[in-house]
């Protein structure tokens, strides 16, 4: 049995093609992938990402928590509503998830984690915190009396949208600089996501999920499903937890070395792994030059060596295909490799893992 | 809800098959194919002149999600290709009957026939 969100039937009544997406019930499309696409780069879209999983922290020690658990630093949260990526390390320095946290007081904190790994990560997080005899509250809200749907709406008049359709928000959230959350009643809107656009992050009451989004549509915004998702968060460069990244692979080789914070002698989970290791591969972005798409695990040969596609597809924004691959130490962006697609040898060169942004190709 | 023609044949494996008046066979894939692979962004095809077997692996449709293999319905040889469905793969979304993908002179002409009908590929696609 497949798990469903609070918009399930919203989606349905769309008409969206539905797949088991880790196990919920998920809509990868209302009709055309790539017009969804298009839709955030060049106007507005939203994308029910009610499966992902808001955590909260309360108590005294959420800071020295959360200064243990993940490798980036909070001590970056300075001002309340700042919001921080960061990778939650295992000891031997593998991501066990990708979270943002957001930080409200010093004794409360929200993080979003993925869906496919909230169970394992918020049985982490008790584990570690009764390790530390930390007094920090770990509570799920997706799930139960309290859940929260969440909204993302993306694009370039997505915040305008947001303010047409939740008037009460423009005013908290009109100066909200990127990277920040609000709190408005029961309402939390971010200015994050996972596109490489404007646009919120709405986490609401799971019981009025349906008449926002139905009002969202309304107003103009385009429904997007989890495909149009994957192609904007590759041009923008985004990994993605499980193939960019995982258990078994260091945060360095993942392309997330800006996330972890190694300059001073704060003790996090997975810290020493990472120093004894350090960096192994080299995460990088490639354009196909020949005709073809790029996928995941394709091999990458380089002067240096073999690599591998983490994420590949195709890019509407580039009309090329494109992808995130680890390669090896000494390949230059510039460099021409050759990927083996069905045991042909196909040229693609090698970029800064960064395709498209704020509706433009910035290759 | 697919669009199934009633004049076509078809492969478990979702292609579509018609039989030409010259003795060859025009081969595309389904419209319920096209769907459940959403937008199409490559299309590669045989070489003319190849012959493949029966349920061989002869051409390649991609859209943005996955890449799908397309079979030989029939052993054949291929006598010509679409290079207009290769230049435009999105015209196999927009009419997947009419943006076909090759044709082929079938090594035995009533393979076609043991093919599926257009209700027993429609059971097939209602119970992907």
């Amino acid at each position: 049995m497949l798990k469903q969100t609070v918009l399930n039937a919203a989606h349905r009544a769309l008409g969206a093609r539905m797949v088991d997406f880790g196990g919920w019930d998920m809509p990868v499309n209302y009709g055309s992938q790539i017009e969804e696409h298009h839709a955030v780069r060049k106007d507005c879209g939203m994308f029910d990402v009610s499966h992902m999983c808001p955590v909260d922290l309360v108590g005294a020690d959420c800071r020295p928590f959360l200064s243990r658990l993940v490798a980036n630093d909070v001590a970056k949260l300075t001002v309340s509503g700042k919001a921080l990526y960061a990778a939650m390390l295992n000891e031997a320095g593998g991501v066990i998830d990708d979270l943002i946290i957001y930080f409200l007081t010093d004794t409360r904190f929200r993080i979003v984690v993925n869906a496919g790994t909230a169970d394992k990560d918020l049985a982490w997080m008790q584990a570690k915190a009764a390790e530390w005899k930390m007094d920090v509250s770990i509570t799920q809200r997706r799930d139960g009396d309290n859940a929260l749907g969440i909204i993302a709406v993306q694009g370039p008049n997505a915040r305008a949208k947001v303010w047409q359709v939740l008037p009460q928000a423009k005013a908290a959230t009109e100066g909200l600089k990127p990277f920040f959350a609000a709190e408005v009643d029961q309402y939390f809107i971010a200015s994050t996501g996972y596109t490489g656009e404007d646009g919120y992050e709405i986490m609401l009451p799971a019981g009025e999920a349906e008449a926002v989004w139905n009002a969202l549509k309304d107003a103009g915004v385009a429904p997007c499903g989890l495909g149009a998702r994957d192609t904007l968060r590759l041009e923008a460069g985004m990994n993605l937890y499980g193939q960019d990244m995982g258990e078994t692979v260091s945060p360095l080789d993942a392309g997330l070395a800006w996330t972890v914070a190694m300059k001073d002698e704060r003790d996090f989970v997975g810290r020493a792994a990472l120093a004894a290791n350090g960096q192994q591969k080299q995460f990088l972005g490639l354009i196909l030059l020949d005709k073809g798409v790029l996928r995941g695990h394709q091999k990458v040969v380089t002067a240096h060596g073999d690599g591998e596609i983490t994420s590949g597809s195709f890019s509407p924004t580039l009309q090329q295909s494109i992808a995130l691959a680890r390669l090896p130490l000494g390949v230059a962006v510039g460099d021409e490799v050759e990927v083996d697609i069905r045991g042909k040898l196909l040229k693609a060169k090698v970029t800064k893992p960064v395709f498209a942004r704020n509706g433009k190709a910035v290759i | 809800m697919s669009n199934v023609p009633s004049n076509l044949k078809y492969a478990a494996s979702h292609e579509w098959v018609l039989k030409n008046a010259d003795g060859t066979v025009t081969v595309g894939v389904s419209d319920h194919a096209q769907e459940a692979l959403g937008d199409l962004v490559f299309v590669e095809l045989p070489e003319v002149g190849a012959h493949y077997d029966a349920e061989k692996e002869i051409a390649v449709v991609e859209s943005v999600k996955a890449a799908a293999d397309v079979y030989a319905p029939i052993a054949g040889t291929v006598t010509e290709v679409n290079q207009a469905a290769v230049d435009a793969p999105e015209s196999v979304n927009a009419d997947a009957y009419a943006a076909w993908l090759f044709k082929m002179t079938p090594d035995n002409i009533a393979d076609v026939d043991a093919l599926l009908d257009a209700a027993a590929y429609q059971a097939v696609a209602d119970a992907a």
